[in-house]
C-alpha cells in the first residue's frame, strides 16, 4: 500500500492503495466517484473515459502510480452545474437508453470538440468508435456531439 | 415508502396498476393504510401543485420511468414540468407484476395508470365544484387548474388537494378521448437525463454501503466442469482479503476494494474436474445435422397434409440456416448487495425480477419472503440477464457465510463466460410450390440446445399455407441459455423471412407482393388457428414499402422483412450499395405498429436500438466454445457494433389508436432479414448464418 495525492476535478484526493491499482477502481471504491463505469477493464469499452491533463483516457488500465500530478477530470467535475455544452447537448437529444455508457461518451466527446471545435462526421465516429453503447444510440450520439459543436465557442 | 410525506394538505391516491381484477383508485388515509389496503402505486398532489408518481417498475432503459408518469399525467391534465417520478421498491404483496421483460410494462398498465389520473382529475374537480358551488359539468381542466369558463375562476390542483382528499373516489371515471391526448405521442426528455449526465450513483454497481465488503466469485472453467479442489492460501493471504469461502460450485473472495478481490481471484488455486459434456462449437454443428435428420422431434403445429403437398409439388425449396450463442452483454455487468442479518435480509441491486430474488433467497434460507427486502436500482441494460436472480442468490450465499454486507461484482469475463446464453440452432424450412408458384407446402424444423421450443408454430405464415409441420428437436446440454432481447424469435425471425424471401424469387414473385397475397390468402381462407393480426401485418408492410420506396430505386438493392413478436408489427427494409465490388449497408427503414406511441422519443430509440442491436449480433455476435469453455471472454475478441458501422435508420409508426402493446423487443427481429435480403439482391449471395461476417459474402470486407 503507499499514499497518492491525487489532483480530480480541481480538487485534492488522498487514496491509500497499492500502486498498481486502476485509477477507476479508487474513483469508484475509494472516493465515491462512481460516475466513471467499469464496462470491460481492457480499454475497449470506453465505460471508464476520465481527462488526464484534458485527453480522454481509459481509466480502467491507467495504474493510479502513473497519474502523478496529472489533472484528472471526471464526469463529476466535467462542469459545476452539469452546463458543459455536451452534457446540455446530451440531454436536449435525449441520448441515452439505459445510460450507463453516456458518462463515457460524454468525456470522450467533450475532449474531443476541445480539441477539434467542429469535427466532420467521419472524424466524429473516428473519435467515437472506442465506446460501446450496448444500447445502440449511436445515432443520437453521434447527432449530440453535432449538436454540442454548435454550442462550443 | 413514506406515505405520511404528503398527509399535510395533499391528496394522495393509492391505486393498483398491474393487477385488472384489483379495486379502483382510493383515497388513502390513515384507515386505509391501517386496513392495509394493496396499492403498488401511488399518486401524491402536493398543496404547491407538485404532482409525484410513485412507480414500482424497474428501469432498465426502457424508458418507462417516463412514459409512465407520461399516461398518469395525460389524464390528469397536469404540467409535465410539476411531475416528480420515484422509484418505488418492492413491496411486500404488492408487486404482481414487477418485471420488466416481454416488452410488457406498457401495455399491461396502460388502463390502470389512465385511470389513476382520471380519478384523480375528477376529485379535484369535485372538491372545486363545492368551492365554487358550481355544477362540475361546467368545470374543465388544464394544465393543474380546474377552470369555470363561465365565472373565469380557476382554482390550482394544488389549492384542491386537501379538499379532493376527503371526498370518496370514484369507481368510474371517463378516459380522454385519444384524440385529445396533448402529452402522449410528444417526445418527453428522460426524467433522468441530469442525473445521468452528470454521473450521479443511479446503478447497481455504484451502490455503496459504509462496511460493506466486495465479493467477486471464481466460477468452475468450462460448462461441464466442477470443483475437485481449492487451494486458497495465497489468495487468502494477499492484501485486503477478507475471506475466501466455497459453496456449490464456487470460490469466492471476499475483500476490501474490487482490486484486491480481482488480483486475489487469480492467485487461487482451483482443480477441476468432469461432470458432464465438454462441448465445443464443432460438436455442435455435429449434432444439429444428426438431429436436423435423426431427432425426436416434437410436433408443434400441423395443418392439411404435408406429405401430399410435396409429393405433388412442381418444386421443392429447402434450406437450412444457424446461429451461435450469444451472450447478453449489458454493458453493466451483474451484480447485487446483499446483507443477510439476523432477522432479514436486505437485498439492493439491478434486477428485472425482484420477485424472483425475494422468493429464491427466502428459499435458500428458509425464511418467510416477508423477511426479504429488496430495493430496485436502475439497471445498465438488460436484454433478459437480468430476468434471473442467480447472481443476486449469489450475494445472499456470500453474505450469508461472511456475516457482513456483501457487494458482489462480475467481471465483464464472468459475464461473457457465466451463461445463460441465447441458445444456438439450425433451422430446416421447406416449401412446396404448385405449377403457379403457390406455396402448398411448408415445414419447419428447428433444432435448439437448450432452447426449449426452437419454433414459433402460430407465427406468419402459419395460417396462409393450406399445408403445414412445424416441429422441434431439444439438445440438451451443460452450456446454460436463457431468455435474450425477443427471445427465439431474435433468429427465428431471420431464418424465417430469409427463406421466404428464397420462395419468392424461386416463385418468381415480388417479396412485398408475396407476403401480401400469402395474408390475403390467410384472411380469406384461413388455415387453423390464426394468432395475429393480419390486417395490422399488412399495415405495417405496406407503409414500409411506401416509404422505403420500394421497387423503384436504381441506386441501391432492397431487402424486406417483417415480423410479429410481442404483440407488434415492424416491417423493415435494407438498403445496400456495391461499393468496389462490396456490399455496403446503407440503410434501413422501420415501419412499427406498436399501437399508441407513448413517448415519441423514448418510442424512436426503442426501434432504433432495436434495429442496431439486431444488425449488430447478426453482423459479428459469436460465442464459441472448445470443450465446454467459451473461446471468447471479453470484447476485445467478442464484437460489438461500433457507432462506425451503423446505418442510417429511418422509423415510421402505424397510427391506429390501439391500446399500446410494446416496444422493447420488436424492432430486432426483423432486422437481419433486412440486411441480409438486401445482400442477396446485391451479390447474389445468401446469408444463411449468423455471424454474417464470416460468411462468403463479407470474407475480406471489413
Ligand atoms: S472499462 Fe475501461 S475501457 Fe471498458
Ligand atoms: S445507453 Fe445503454 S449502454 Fe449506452
Amino acid at each position: 500500500m503507499a499514499k497518492y495525492k491525487l489532483q480530480i476535478n480541481s480538487k485534492s484526493y488522498q487514496a491509500d492503495v497499492e500502486p498498481d491499482t486502476p485509477l477507476l477502481w479508487v474513483l469508484r471504491d475509494h472516493l465515491g466517484l462512481v460516475g466513471t463505469k467499469y464496462g470491460c477493464g481492457i480499454a475497449q469499452c470506453g465505460a471508464c473515459t476520465v481527462h488526464v491533463n484534458g485527453e480522454a483516457v481509459r481509466s480502467c488500465v491507467l495504474p493510479v502510480s502513473a497519474v502523478g500530478t496529472s489533472k484528472v477530470t471526471t464526469i463529476e467535475g466535467l462542469s459545476e452545474k452539469g452546463d458543459h455544452p455536451v452534457q446540455v447537448a446530451w440531454d436536449e437529444v435525449d441520448v441515452a437508453q439505459c445510460g450507463y455508457c453516456q458518462a463515457g461518451q460524454i468525456m470522450t466527446a467533450a475532449a474531443l470538440l476541445k480539441k477539434k471545435p467542429k469535427p466532420s462526421s467521419e472524424e466524429i465516429d473516428a473519435a467515437m468508435t472506442g465506446n460501446i453503447c450496448r444500447c445502440g444510440t449511436y445515432h443520437r450520439i453521434r447527432q449530440a456531439v453535432q449538436v454540442a459543436s454548435t454550442k462550443t465557442k | 415508502m413514506k406515505l405520511a410525506a404528503t398527509a399535510g394538505g395533499g391528496l394522495l391516491l393509492g391505486f393498483n396498476w398491474t393487477n385488472s381484477g384489483a379495486a379502483t383508485a382510493s383515497v388513502v388515509n390513515n384507515t386505509a393504510l391501517a386496513a392495509g389496503t394493496e396499492f403498488n402505486s401511488y399518486l401524491s398532489i402536493a398543496a404547491d401543485g407538485i404532482v409525484t408518481i410513485f412507480s414500482p417498475n424497474p428501469e432498465v432503459g426502457q424508458g418507462i420511468k417516463t412514459a409512465f408518469p407520461m399516461i398518469v399525467a395525460e389524464e390528469l391534465d397536469v404540467d409535465w414540468t410539476k411531475v416528480k417520478t420515484v422509484q418505488a421498491p418492492l413491496d411486500k404483496n404488492k408487486f404482481e407484476r414487477q418485471v420488466t421483460g416481454g416488452s410488457g410494462a406498457i401495455p399491461h398498465s396502460w388502463k390502470r395508470l389512465r385511470q389513476a389520473g382520471a380519478t384523480a382529475r375528477q376529485m379535484l374537480m369535485e372538491a372545486a365544484a363545492k368551492r365554487l358551488n358550481v355544477p362540475a359539468g361546467e368545470l374543465s381542466t388544464e394544465k393543474g387548474m380546474v377552470i369555470h369558463k363561465a365565472s373565469n375562476k380557476k382554482l390550482s390542483y394544488g389549492e384542491l388537494a386537501a379538499d379532493a382528499a376527503k371526498l370518496t373516489a370514484p369507481t368510474d371515471v371517463k378516459l380522454k378521448d385519444i384524440k385529445d391526448f396533448k402529452l402522449i405521442g410528444t417526445s418527453v426528455k428522460n426524467v433522468e437525463n441530469k442525473n445521468l449526465f452528470t454521473g450521479k450513483p443511479l446503478f447497481g454497481i455504484d451502490f455503496h454501503r459504509e462496511g460493506m465488503l466486495y465479493a467477486m466469485i471464481q466460477r468452475p472453467s468450462a460448462f461441464g466442469m466442477k470443483i475437485k479442489s481449492a487451494d486458497v492460501t495465497a489468495a487468502k493471504a494477499m492484501p485486503g482479503i477478507v475471506d475466501v469461502v466455497t459453496f456449490n460450485n464456487n470460490v469466492a473472495v471476499v475483500g476490501k476494494s474490487t482490486w484486491q478481490v480481482m488480483k486475489a481471484r487469480k492467485a487461487l488455486k482451483v482443480e477441476y474436474e468432469k461432470e458432464g459434456d465438454l462441448e465445443s462449437t464443432s460438436d455442435h454443428d455435429r449434432l444439429f445435422t444428426e438431429l436436423m435428420n435423426n431427432g425426436e422431434a416434437t410436433e408443434r403445429r400441423k395443418d392439411g397434409d404435408v406429405e401430399a403437398a410435396f409429393k405433388n409439388a412442381a418444386k421443392v425449396i429447402k434450406s437450412e440456416y444457424q446461429c451461435p450463442f450469444l451472450p447478453h452483454s449489458p454493458l453493466e455487468p451483474m451484480n447485487f448487495f446483499a446483507h443477510v442479518r439476523p432477522d432479514g435480509v436486505e437485498l439492493v441491486g439491478p434486477t428485472q425480477t425482484p420477485d424472483l430474488a425475494r422468493n429464491e433467497t427466502a428459499k435458500l434460507l428458509g425464511i418467510d419472503p416477508e423477511k426479504v427486502t429488496v430495493e430496485m436500482t436502475r439497471m445498465g441494460g438488460g436484454f433478459g440477464r437480468r430476468l434471473k436472480a442467480d447472481f443476486a442468490i449469489e450475494a445472499v450465499e456470500v453474505s450469508r457465510l461472511v456475516k457482513a454486507p456483501v457487494k458482489l461484482i462480475w467481471t465483464r469475463e464472468d459475464d461473457m463466460t457465466g451463461g445463460s446464453y441465447r441458445p444456438a440452432v439450425r433451422y430446416r424450412f421447406e416449401a412446396a410450390l404448385d405449377a403457379q408458384g403457390n406455396m402448398i407446402g411448408y415445414k419447419l424444423r428447428g433444432v435448439g440446445i437448450n432452447a426449449g421450443n426452437s419454433t414459433r408454430e402460430h407465427n406468419f405464415p402459419s395460417g396462409a399455407v393450406d399445408n403445414l409441420l412445424i416441429d422441434s428437436v431439444e439438445h440438451k446440454s451443460p452450456i446454460t441459455t436463457g431468455a435474450w432481447r425477443a427471445p427465439i424469435t431474435n433468429f427465428l425471425a431471420f431464418a424465417e423471412q430469409s427463406f421466404l424471401d428464397e420462395v419468392a424469387i424461386t416463385a418468381g414473385k415480388d417479396p412485398v407482393q408475396f407476403r401480401l397475397d400469402l395474408l390475403d390468402k390467410a384472411k380469406k381462407a384461413p388455415v387453423g388457428e390464426i394468432k395475429y393480426d393480419i390486417d395490422r401485418m399488412k399495415a405495417v408492410i405496406q407503409l414500409a414499402a411506401e416509404k422505403s420506396g420500394w421497387g423503384k430505386k436504381k441506386d441501391v438493392a432492397q431487402g424486406f422483412s417483417v415480423y410479429f413478436s410481442h404483440l407488434s408489427y415492424v416491417a423493415q427494409v435494407g438498403e445496400v450499395a456495391m461499393q468496389n465490388g462490396k456490399p455496403v449497408l446503407k440503410k434501413i427503414y422501420a415501419a412499427a405498429d406498436c399501437g399508441v406511441v407513448v413517448n415519441l422519443s423514448g418510442a424512436r430509440q426503442q426501434v432504433i436500438g432495436g434495429v442496431v442491436d439486431g444488425l449488430g449480433h447478426a453482423m459479428y455476435g459469436n460465442l464459441t466454445f472448445k470443450e465446454g469453455a467459451p473461446e471468447q471472454t471479453n470484447y476485445n475478441s467478442y464484437r460489438l457494433i461500433r457507432i462506425n458501422e451503423i446505418p442510417e435508420v429511418e422509423v415510421h409508426f402505424v397510427d391506429n389508436g390501439i391500446d399500446p402493446t410494446g416496444l422493447g423487443e420488436p424492432a430486432l427481429p426483423p432486422t437481419g432479414a433486412a440486411v441480409a435480403n438486401a445482400i442477396f439482391k446485391a451479390t447474389n449471395k445468401r446469408l444463411k448464418n449468423q455471424p454474417f461476417i464470416e460468411q462468403d459474402a463479407f470474407k475480406g470486407v471489413s
